[in-house]
């Protein structure tokens, strides 16, 4: 099974050609750019800033706010109606979920880090780019972090568990698509989402090939951190 | 805050100068680049110094209006989305970013930039729709000439997606079929600060206009729109330099298409 080959040649445990880029938006506090196969993601950071209506402060610690937008013509199909839908709203939210664990913005009370993903151009995993990116994107803007976090989907295909699906492999009957985000460090997980028939062992190989695919998406994170911070140098 | 910003401003343009050093009637560096987005039937970016703006194209198929039978449409809006200034919010677009997407459309609508009769697939039935979107990726300044560009480099890129037998798009089959240009508008803005006259503002600069005229040109010279903007009233002889230095910059920001 281990080399069976998907639509695109790659092997089930390869993701696609990556690029990141950190600092992408002067100005912004923070920014990056992640790019996976065809789906090219940028995430900008503003703040901490002040928050208002002042209800939505918290006096303990900062509050994350996430937008995630695909912009008018990054669809694969008719051209995409700006404004947000119900889809963008729930990817925004589970984006905030798979960022805050690894966040501290307990010195900035009663303010909020805003982050925006807009995605250019997508051939699916648009979330896990744009979280891949916005994480990039908070470090950046210097943002008290425990660790970096890290996105991909993991699937299956007829009878194989893939990696880091395309938009071919996305939308195959049957299928199952299962984004998820990984605090690398730690190895906890972050984002969980799945939708598809998968037993509880699948699920299972199915979390160690998105585990391992999330170390090699962090690799490429940190070389483009370093790229902008360090020189290059480790 | 404003006040000191506004006084530094304008002390060095008593000194002939801007603050970045540049001279009146110069641009920051201009840079053109195209198929930037393959899911858009053509796109490009725009850098003005470190201004940037990307545009895609995105074809549809529609009926065409009772009155026009023959005419396809275009359609240019602007999303002035948070990500690329702290100074714009969330939501539906506002009166700025209304008034920039009708500024570019005015220029490539009057300019006859697009052949309607061009666009249409089957009279009264079937017609080609041009989408242009817009999006700022940071602002600083002169987003009006910075978009205009990007929108022409974007419909220059843009090819035609292959129609089946229903008229229905193949999205993942373009093309070799451009999208026909028949003129190639561009825009320059002209602001006025005191008595000074000056193009491609940054962002700073732009907060303290008196006036602003975005002029829009074709290559021969010929104007195609204008657009008033600013709390002060210019007189004739303002508009007439003003419309020089558009003529002039716009000839110059040709250069950066292909």
């Amino acid at each position: 099974m281990a080399n069976d080959k998907r639509p695109s040649g790659r092997k089930v445990d390869e993701l696609r050609p990556m690029e990141a880029k950190v600092g992408v938006v002067k100005r912004a506090n923070g920014s990056a750019m992640f790019k996976i196969g065809d789906t090219v993601a940028i995430a900008a950071v503003y703040g901490p800033r002040e928050l208002y209506p002042a209800f939505l402060q918290s006096a303990s610690q900062g509050v994350l706010r996430c937008e995630y937008n695909m912009m008018a013509f990054s669809g694969s199909g008719d051209r995409v109606r700006p404004g947000g839908n119900r889809r963008a709203k729930e990817i925004s939210l589970v984006t905030e979920k798979a960022l805050m664990p690894v966040l501290d913005l307990s010195a900035f009370p009663n303010t909020v880090v805003d982050v925006y993903i807009e995605l250019i151009q997508t051939d699916a995993g648009t979330r896990c780019a744009g979280i891949t990116a916005a994480a990039m994107a908070l470090a950046d803007a210097g943002i008290p972090m425990k660790d970096l976090i890290s996105s991909v989907s993991v699937g299956k295909a007829g009878e194989n568990l893939i990696v880091d699906l395309d938009y071919l492999e996305d939308s195959a009957k049957p299928g199952v698509d299962i984004p998820m985000a990984m605090s690398t460090r730690t190895g906890q997980i972050t984002l969980l989402q799945m939708d598809g028939e998968l037993t509880k062992e699948e699920l299972k190989k199915a979390l160690e090939l998105g585990k391992k695919a999330c170390m090699k998406i962090k690799e490429v994170q940190t070389k483009a951190l370093l790229e902008k911070f360090n020189g290059g140098k480790k | 805050m404003s006040n000191i910003l506004k006084e530094h401003i304008l002390t060095v343009l008593k000194q002939n100068l801007r603050t970045d050093g540049r001279k009146f009637d110069e641009f920051r560096k201009v840079e053109v680049e195209y198929g930037i987005s393959n899911s858009a039937e053509g796109s490009a970016r725009v850098k003005i110094g470190d201004t940037e703006v990307i545009a895609g194209v995105k074809v549809e198929v529609g009926t065409p209006f009772p009155d026009n039978s023959d005419e396809g449409s275009i359609m240019v809006n602007v999303e002035l989305r948070p990500f690329s200034s702290p100074d714009f919010v969330s939501g539906p677009p506002g009166t700025d970013a209304i008034e920039l997407a009708r500024v570019v459309d005015r220029a490539i609508r009057e300019a006859n930039a697009l052949d309607f009769k061009k666009l249409c697939i089957k009279e009264g039935e079937s017609v080609w729709m041009v989408l242009i979107d817009i999006y700022p990726i940071n602002n600083c300044g002169n987003l009006f000439d910075a978009s205009a560009l990007c929108a022409l480099a974007a419909l220059q890129d843009a090819k035609f997606p292959k129609l089946d037998e229903n008229n229905k798009i193949d999205y993942k089959q373009k093309t070799d079929k451009k999208i026909p240009l028949a003129n190639q508008p561009l825009s320059c803005t002209v602001s006025k600060i005191g008595e000074n006259l000056l193009v491609d503002l940054d962002e700073v600069e732009e907060k303290f206009i008196d006036a602003r005229l975005t002029i829009g040109v074709l290559e021969d010279g010929t104007l195609c729109a204008l657009q008033k903007g600013g709390d002060t009233a210019l007189d004739v002889k303002d508009i007439e330099k003003m419309v020089d230095l558009a003529i002039k910059k716009t000839k110059e920001l040709r250069k950066a298409l292909k």
